[in-house]
């Protein structure tokens, strides 16, 4: 599926293994949690990249055992106006985490700029999504506001922040 | 009042070019309508029964002459003339073109206003009490803190796409004229009782609609500089554990309810624990900087009795009406705040022309300092008139027929737009506040019954407020005709409660004697100085029955 | 459809553009219910839901519906229920304004 990172559609080199498939033995791989442990018996770290597609109404708190063990989390959106996903990455790199963080869904571009504020390196979209909102919106999305009022968040800047070097 | 710096009016600008592509991209097949629903409510496009409609941010309510004449100006240009003022301290325009929005918005752009926010699943307009900054209970002006959070909750890239709508509402007065206990957040502004340092009492879950509920306190006193971390960490258990499955049972209310208030408290305050306070708190200098804008005006130095008020008062009966109906008590000596009415009888309760918009502008340069406030009972309020003023001032508003002499009284009514407009309702509403306050007309009956709030709903998603109404009245469907169900005892401050069911619907045409025997009860049952809210306080419900009962012979 | 529609009927929706209440007519979106075809039975129904969403795909309408009608004396198609029936007057409370306003 596209995935659109660093404001460009790239190659999406992880795929998510089927509940009823096996896990091969090369590759980028996604799977749930629950397989977590039987991929990692599989594949060794020259062989391929392993990640967790986990749901939105994941715990945060209960993945941070598996930081070292993962290079990706991908985080499930259902929809696009159900924001959990948001708060899931904000915990996750608030707890350590510092591999790729995903958002798997139909995201639209004009959320891009939350979805990176919130921690999110990439977005793996649906085909028709990406059909319909192509690169040029994706980056327009990303700096369509160029300065936001809330600290803390992972951008260069905030206006709080401004006003106070002004100062 | 606060004053836009350049961060602010980039900020607004690029919203109003990104919402312009969202346009152009929803008519180019790039949004599905889907995508675009939430997008232009987020800017405050609704789109009801006979056209859009465009909710216009007034902040906590207050908003200078200039913008006012914007307003006006918008009203003429883009719409058919005129306004309504909601419970949420805004204006919505009934009859915008979508093609037309992206240019009102520059147009409220030029004057530092928005409609950022004023609709969708994300924090809402934060609504502040009407007398802030004047008010002689007061022990803070509310609206810093209230302009702090508007700056906070703007475009919150975590915050955006919450379960369902988030409304917060600040007093910083003893008698709290917010409502804020029917909010999601409430904030009372006030002193630790040992250290005298200012912070705040924080209540979460109370809200009106489907299911009513009065908020609780989740928080005794929170420090002032923790303000925001606390709120982040209070929207992260929103945002994270708020019901998806059902639209009707997403508000933070129903998950405080559903899991009790300790288990949230504990969830919050440990999210709070876990979060770096430091890193999203605001400077202390930010919120000195907003409240520098929100400074006392140079009052002069006046007597506290305004002689010529005095006389004026004697010599014209209806004007003292008018000072002793519309005048709130102010913290400075010889000024008063006064509330005009947008309640005149027969009218839309909250309805503006954008003559009269005109006129309450030029109202507030000549006699308010070029200020205005909108309360949440749909009135404006001129906050700093000095008495020696006054008598010109209801002169001027007596020429532009806006001195109705009715703040608080049975025809200072409150009513959502209904079905008149709103394609959520399933009742009209509007017609029912003028049926009520055309019987109830005369002043002089008025005052003899003194006090009464009436709030009316269209429907059960209650923006009429009529939970909190002393008398409120809900319209319902009943058999493919409008029935109006009434509850009495409904309090919208410091003691806040939900009304009661009095008894079955009524129809439109029994609305007005059903009122009117209410009031008969009550006149027959009050003790000395006694409000109906507290008649009925000490009488109760049943006997109130009686008014319903009537009908059904 | 799920539930068979209650006919006639006539199909409403809102002009995308302008946000104005239309009717589906013959050839086009109308402003006026009186111009509405009206559907008598289920087959013409599903064609006027048909003909909507193709004009919701190419962007021209949105939230479109069948709307249940009496005819009257004059063959003019009325909503039966009072919230549709508002829909091709007004506001009650502004006789000036909206459709019944109009020509």
């Amino acid at each position: 599926m596209p995935l659109m990172r660093n404001d460009s559609f790239v190659e999406n080199s992880y795929r998510l293994i089927a509940d009823d498939e096996a896990i091969p033995a090369s590759g980028d791989i996604l799977v749930p949690l629950a397989r977590l442990e039987e991929a990692e018996g599989r594949l060794t770290s020259s062989q391929g990249r392993l990640g967790i597609h986990v749901p939105n109404t994941v715990k945060p708190a209960s993945l941070t055992p598996l930081f070292n063990e993962v290079a990706l989390i991908s985080v499930a959106f259902p929809a696009f106006n159900d924001g959990r996903g948001f708060s899931i990455a904000r915990r996750l790199r608030r707890n350590g985490f510092n591999g790729t963080l995903r958002a798997t869904g139909p995201l639209i571009a004009d959320q891009y700029a939350y979805a990176k504020a919130c921690g999110f390196d990439e977005i793996d979209l649906p085909e028709g999504l990406a059909a319909r909102q192509g690169d040029d919106q994706w980056k327009k999305g990303a700096s369509a506001i160029s300065l936001s009022y809330q600290r803390g968040y992972a951008r260069s800047s905030s206006i709080l922040d401004r006003r106070r070097a002004a100062h | 009042m606060y004053r836009y710096d350049e961060f602010d009016r980039t900020f607004v600008n690029e919203r109003v070019a990104e919402f312009r592509s969202q346009v152009e991209r929803r008519l180019d097949g790039s949004l599905s309508d889907d995508e675009f629903k939430p997008l232009r409510l987020m800017n405050g496009l609704y789109l009801q029964l006979h056209a859009y409609m465009l909710r216009v941010a007034i902040p906590y309510g207050t908003l200078s002459a200039r913008q006012m004449r914007q307003l006006a100006l918008i009203a003429d240009k883009w719409d058919k003339g005129y306004g309504h003022f909601t419970t949420r301290q805004n204006i919505q325009f009934n009859w915008p073109k979508l093609s037309d929005v992206p240019a009102m918005l520059d147009a409220l752009a030029e004057v530092e206003m928005h409609a950022i926010q004023t609709s969708g699943n994300c924090i809402r307009n934060v609504t502040a009490d009407q007398f802030s900054g004047v008010a002689f209970d007061e022990v803070e002006d509310p609206r810093p803190t209230a302009e702090l959070l508007r700056q906070w909750s703007s475009l919150h890239p975590e915050f955006t796409f919450l379960p369902r709508k988030f409304k917060i509402a600040v007093t910083g007065a003893t008698h709290d004229r917010a409502a804020i206990k029917a909010h999601d957040i409430g904030l009372r502004v006030l002193r630790h009782p040992d250290t005298h340092e200012v912070g705040y009492q924080v209540s979460v879950g109370g809200g009106l609609g489907r299911t009513p509920l009065i908020g609780k306190t989740i928080r005794e006193f929170l420090p002032r500089n923790d303000l925001l971390p606390y709120l982040e960490a209070l929207m992260r258990v929103y945002n994270s554990e708020g019901r998806r499955d059902n639209k009707y049972k997403a508000r933070v209310k129903i998950l405080v309810h559903e899991t009790g208030i300790e288990e949230i408290r504990k969830a919050v305050e440990d999210e709070f624990a876990a979060l770096d306070g430091a890193s999203v708190a605001a400077d202390p200098n930010e919120l000195e900087r907003i409240a520098a804008y929100f400074a006392p005006p140079a009052y002069e130095k006046l007597p506290s009795v305004s002689l010529s008020l005095q006389q004026a008062m004697q010599n014209n009966a209806a004007f003292a009406r008018f000072v002793e109906t519309n005048g709130f008590k102010h913290k400075a000596p010889g000024y008063r705040a006064i509330t005009v009415s947008l309640k005149p009888i027969g009218g839309a309760p909250g309805d503006a022309t954008s003559d009269e918009m005109r006129a309450l502008a030029d109202a507030s340069d000549q006699f308010s300092l070029g200020e205005l406030r909108v309360t949440h009972l749909q009135n404006i309020v001129l906050p700093y008139v000095k008495d020696d003023d006054l008598f010109a001032l209801w002169s001027f508003l007596t020429e532009h027929r806006l001195a109705t002499a009715n703040i608080g009284l049975i025809t200072d009514i409150v009513a959502c737009p209904g079905m008149d407009y709103c394609a959520l309702a399933t009742t009209r509403s509007i017609p029912i506040a003028q049926a009520i306050a055309l019987k109830f007309a005369d002043p002089d009956r008025q005052k003899i019954i003194g006090e009464l709030g009436i709030k009316i709903s269209g429907c059960i998603n209650a923006c009429g407020h009529h939970h909190i109404g002393t008398i409120g009245i809900l319209g319902l469907e009943k058999f493919g005709e409008e029935s109006y169900q009434i509850t009495l005892g409904g309090d919208a401050t410091e003691t806040a409660t939900i009304g009661e069911r009095l008894g079955p619907g009524v129809t439109a045409d029994e609305v007005p004697e059903t009122i009117e025997r209410l009031v008969d009860i009550y006149l027959a049952e009050r003790n000395a100085d006694e409000r109906f809210i507290d008649t009925y306080r000490r009488v109760g419900l049943d006997r109130f029955k009686g008014a319903i009962h009537a009908t059904d012979a | 459809m799920s539930k068979a529609p209650s006919l006639p009927a006539i199909l409403m929706a809102n002009d995308l553009l302008s946000g104005d209440v239309v009717f589906l007519g013959p050839k086009q979106w109308e402003k006026s219910h009186r111009k509405a075809l009206i559907a008598h039975h289920i087959g013409e129904a599903e064609s006027l839901l048909a003909r909507a969403a193709v004009d919701f795909k190419t962007n021209q309408i949105v939230d479109p519906y069948l709307v249940h009608v009496t005819i009257t004396a004059n063959s003019e198609p009325v909503p039966v229920h009072y919230r549709e029936k508002m829909r091709t007057l007004g506001p009650t409370t502004r006789l000036d304004l909206g459709k019944q306003a109009e020509a």
